[in-house]
């Protein structure tokens, strides 16, 4: 919609509309509430399209209810035969001429922004010392878990995204088993997760929406994956950019120095039943290790997340995030079905044991204390 | 052969119709068991809805949820709508056109009793084992991994009543060509006939890759081809434009028979011939066309490059405009008409707005770059069922009580026909237009909880409630019809008064052999056309004579069921997936029993001359007084 005059004559629909949808959903989670460039590029689309359809609707309804309401055979008379029409070429003109004009008005800002939304140039450009300038973060859908590694920077994460906001973040998308689809509803349209192939596309979080959402949206996995296709959630935290730097190079020392020290003889222990019990043989606990190849999520930062297997809430109460990783760990077969880890009973794992590889995890550190 | 109406024994009633050639008995078997399969699928989709009515249910387990959606899907596409369309088609066509029967009756059994083992086949996987559960789509990476013999029972029981599908479209083309009756010439078919001679084009071209799809699927499942295998080379993407290629225009062969269906009720019930008749038929024609340009609408979001994304976009785009022409004749039909509003009229127009609401929201989808955001949530669940229901299925129930006392030779009572249009049209929207929310505020579709906390508890809710006022809707209707059979009231040729074209000229229902004397096709509207001069009858285009007639056949059930055994042994002799090994040593025996009695039977079709009997003129004189049969 570049043309001004066009827009301000659709501005009170425009209005009515936007003020009308906005009131559904959750921003954290909602479409309708556009929370960056991408998402609010796609909801100028959908409101231009819902604008244009709502007139062909009304244009349908005005001759519909005259057509019902004046030609009843009741008005009309029980043995009227009425003079049967051809048909007018005028008509069959008219109607075909303006959907096709419609029809354009819908098709150009669509083929403008799919390309937009296509261009990948930036992800070339390189500062002096030739290092890349956008963010690419790479993501690995699982059955059930999402890794999210930055290559330029060398560190992984899993479960949750951690970007910048106010600037494209790049997103190299690929699936390490069958099909998935990464998908941000607040920030912008999904993208698959092929297992043939690398997808990118890119998102901008806006600084000011992310606030209204608590800097934390929910991700989906979008695509019909399995039993636990449903729960396939993430989390998706933003961070100014100067807070993303920080943490970046948190991330990065924490990748560097040897391994966290336990903060109490209980996490000690814990550390040794994470071994014991061959976890480590699945879940890095360091940020830079895994990335692209690991079985199950990257645990560096486990004890910061706000949720336990991105369907736990840990901000509920004080205790809930000791609950819900005893809750997974026991129960991970009941809360995500077909998951490749799976519970661990009593027998495999003792309540003391439980106790302190509980401690442990919820002292995974890097940027919080 | 005694055309006089007798009482028969049960037995010699199935016997009857398990070899029957006639194209009205077909019809009723169709029927039968595309309403069976019907609310099957009803039942799918209640107990999927009952699961999602409130947050974090766990009222079926999530391996379950994931059968229910994808054979809901399935049996409604492949198993209800395909072919209570079909049991339409051969009710109807041949009286429309004013034929004697199809072109291949034997072709015609032979094409059902495919459909319908295929159908039992795929819906035995809920005793053995466990039914598909990769989605409708069956999208390659998934379906590969899906553990036991789900995925199997998916490929082969497609595979046995797609070939069932393709051998009743190619026989309606063929019909539709060669049988028409003097004067019947293109530009005066019925559009219920030239939607149907399109659709069953559509179908010649569509089902082909379907069938190669599954093919492919077939070798990768049962002798690990790796067609879509990446591991070994291949690649998940082919199936998904195999699978669409065939699958959109797959919808159309459903839409457009129920327009058909709706244009023809349009005319009766406003008592005016069809505005725009060859605006209408040429829209037909172009939808059919376009139909095949736009399958990877359905793949935006795959990752094909915003070229093609765009080609796509504007190609889908385009078929709003022959859709909204016909939406404009349909209204154009009604206006300065005198409308009656019976059942099947009162469902023709909640087509119109119900309809319009789906096509909207499709050109939506059509908008790339914003479909990413709509794409695979409940908005597109939303947008589907405004079309298949709003159009297929209320053209279904349309055509049941339009086309009931012409199959049955007695009417569905009308008040009850009014009840459930009711609670059937407040519980689709009721359970549908909510839907387009809940993807828009971030559901994403085929999840088998949601939890709390996201907004989503009261649309689910509300949703669930609309549900249920359609399922109390069939069972209205299914009291209907046994209330209906039960009373028996026999009715005329021309039940409704306003017929139009040929297959109110003659009795309800007709006799076995259609039309004593073929019929004179005036124009348009044949039927129409002698009524306003007066007339009560067609006039005949031939004398008396004597009428050829083909053998009835139990040949065409013996063969699909060997394809039906067959395909049994096929999936159990290659087991390579169960995780001890075990394979099965009856199996191969079977496969190759299945296959004999299959070959054995086209050997002896092919071998033994049946030429059919001749219904002398003589009977024919003597059936004037005798009435029907």
């Amino acid at each position: 919609m570049k043309n001004g005059l066009k827009k301000w004559r659709l501005l009170p629909l425009f209005t009515a509309l936007a003020f009308i949808l906005s009131g559904c959903g959750e921003p954290f989670l909602s479409t309708l509430q556009p929370a960056g460039e991408v998402a609010q590029k796609q909801y100028n689309l959908m409101i231009l399209s819902t604008i244009i359809m709502v007139v062909v609707i009304i244009v349908v309804a005005i001759v519909y209810f005259i057509a019902i309401t004046k030609y009843r055979r009741s008005k009309v008379g029980e043995d009227v035969i009425p003079k049967q029409v051809e048909g007018s070429h005028t008509l069959e003109i008219l109607w075909t001429v303006i959907p096709i004009i419609l029809v354009l008005v819908l098709a150009v800002p669509t083929v403008a922004l799919t390309f937009e939304l296509g261009d990948q140039a930036e992800l070339e450009k390189t500062d002096e010392e030739g290092n890349r300038t956008a963010l690419v973060v790479d993501v690995r859908a699982n059955l059930y878990w999402w890794e999210f590694s930055y290559p330029d920077q060398g560190i992984v994460t899993g479960q949750e995204l951690v970007v910048p906001t106010d600037q494209n973040v790049y997103f190299n998308v690929i699936a390490s088993d069958v099909k998935h689809s990464f998908w941000i509803p607040a920030v912008g349209g999904k993208i698959d997760t092929n297992v043939d192939n690398m997808n990118t596309f890119y998102l901008n979080f806006d600084s000011e929406k992310s606030a209204e959402a608590g800097d934390l949206f929910y991700g989906k996995c979008a695509e019909l994956c399995g039993p636990s296709h449903a729960l396939m959630d993430f989390k998706v935290q933003t961070l100014s950019s100067d807070d993303f730097d920080s943490w970046v190079a948190s991330m990065q020392e924490a990748a560097e120095a040897e391994q966290q020290e336990p903060d109490s003889d209980l996490a000690a222990r814990g550390a040794e039943v994470f071994e014991e019990q061959s976890c480590i043989q699945c879940h890095a606990v360091s940020p830079g290790q895994g990335a692209g190849t690991s079985v199950g999520p990257n645990l560096a930062t486990f004890g910061e997340r706000t949720y336990v297997a991105g369907i736990l809430d840990n901000r509920d109460s004080e205790d809930s995030q000791e609950e819900n990783i005893k809750h997974w760990i026991r129960d991970a077969d009941e809360l995500k079905p077909g998951n490749k880890m799976g519970g661990y009973n009593e027998d495999d794992l003792s309540d003391e044991d439980l106790d302190a590889l509980t401690e442990y995890l919820m002292g995974l550190k890097v940027y919080t204390e | 052969m005694s055309t006089v109406a007798q009482k028969k024994g049960f037995l010699s009633v199935l016997w009857d119709y398990l070899t029957t050639v006639d194209h009205k008995k077909i019809a009723i078997l169709y029927l039968i068991s595309g309403g069976f399969f019907f609310l099957v699928g009803g039942i799918e989709a209640m107990i999927i809805r009952v699961q999602l009515a409130v947050p974090d249910n766990s009222f079926v387990s999530a391996g379950l949820y994931n059968e229910l959606l994808t054979m809901h899907g399935t049996t409604m596409i492949f198993l209800a709508a395909m072919p209570l369309l079909f049991g339409f088609m051969n009710a109807v066509v041949p009286l429309q056109i004013g034929a004697r029967d199809v072109a291949f009756p034997f072709l015609n059994s032979l094409g059902f009793w495919l459909f319908f083992f295929g159908g039992i086949f795929l819906n035995l996987s809920w005793f053995l084992g466990g039914a598909p559960d990769a989605g409708w789509t069956s999208y390659a990476s998934l379906s590969l991994a899906s553990e036991g013999h789900g995925i199997d029972f998916y490929v082969l029981g497609l595979q046995i009543s797609g070939a069932g599908t393709l051998i009743a479209g190619i026989n309606f083309l063929v019909t539709i060509i060669n049988m028409r009756a003097p004067g019947m010439t293109y530009m005066r078919m019925p559009l219920f006939t030239w939607s149907s001679f399109v659709a069953s084009a559509l179908i010649l071209f569509a089902f082909p890759p379907l069938t190669v799809g599954l093919f492919l699927m077939l070798f990768d499942r049962m002798f690990g081809a790796g067609f879509f295998d990446v591991s070994m080379g291949g690649n998940t993407i082919i199936w998904e434009h195999l699978f669409w290629i065939f699958g959109h225009p797959e919808v159309y062969i459903l839409i457009l028979p129920a327009f058909g269906i709706f244009s023809e009720i349009f005319a009766t019930f406003s008592r005016k011939r069809l505005f725009g008749y060859a605006a209408m038929v040429f829209a037909t024609v172009l939808i059919g066309f376009l139909g095949f340009m736009v399958w990877a609408h359905h793949m935006f979001t795959v990752g094909l490059g915003p070229t093609a994304n765009a080609i796509f976009a504007v190609a889908t785009m385009a078929i709003a405009v022959p859709t909204g022409v016909k939406i404009f004749n349909w209204m154009l039909t009604m206006w300065g008409g005198s409308i009656k509003f019976t059942t099947p009229m009162l469902y023709a127009v909640a087509f119109i707005p119900s309809f319009v609401a789906g096509g909207v929201t499709g050109v939506m989808l059509a908008a790339a770059a914003a479909d990413y955001q709509y794409h695979d949530t409940y908005f597109v669940v939303a947008h589907f069922h405004y079309v298949i229901i709003g159009g297929v299925v209320l053209g279904l129930l349309a055509g049941t009580h339009f086309y009931w006392p012409k199959m049955f030779g007695t009417m569905l009572n009308e008040t009850l026909g009014k009840i459930t249009f009711w609670l059937f049209l407040i519980g689709f929207h009721g359970t549908f237009f909510i839907q387009h929310f809940l993807g828009l505020m971030g559901m994403p579709r085929r999840i088998w909880k949601f939890l709390p906390g996201q907004g989503l508890e009261l649309p689910n809710l509300i949703s669930t409630i609309g549900a249920f006022f359609m399922a109390v809707a069939v069972i209205v209707l299914l009291i209907n019809i046994v209330i209906t059979s039960v009373k028996n009231e026999r009715v005329g040729n021309d039940p409704w008064g306003d017929g139009r074209t040929l297959e109110w000229a003659i009795s309800s229902p007709p006799p076995f052999y259609n039309f004593k004397q073929l019929p004179l096709v005036r124009g348009l509207d044949p039927y129409w056309i002698e009524k306003m001069e007066g007339n009560t009858k067609m006039t005949p285009a031939e004398p008396i004579g004597d009428i050829h007639m083909p053998n009835n056949s139990f040949i065409p059930f013996v063969m699909s069921l060997g394809l039906f055994i067959a395909a049994f042994g096929a999936m159990y002799q290659v087991d390579w997936r169960a995780s001890d090994g075990e394979s099965f040593v009856w199996a191969l025996p079977v496969l190759v029993i299945g296959m004999l009695i299959t070959l054995g039977s086209m050997a002896v079709r092919s071998l033994k001359d049946d030429h059919g009997y001749h219904i002398h003129k003589e009977d024919l004189m003597e059936d004037e007084e005798g009435g029907r049969d």
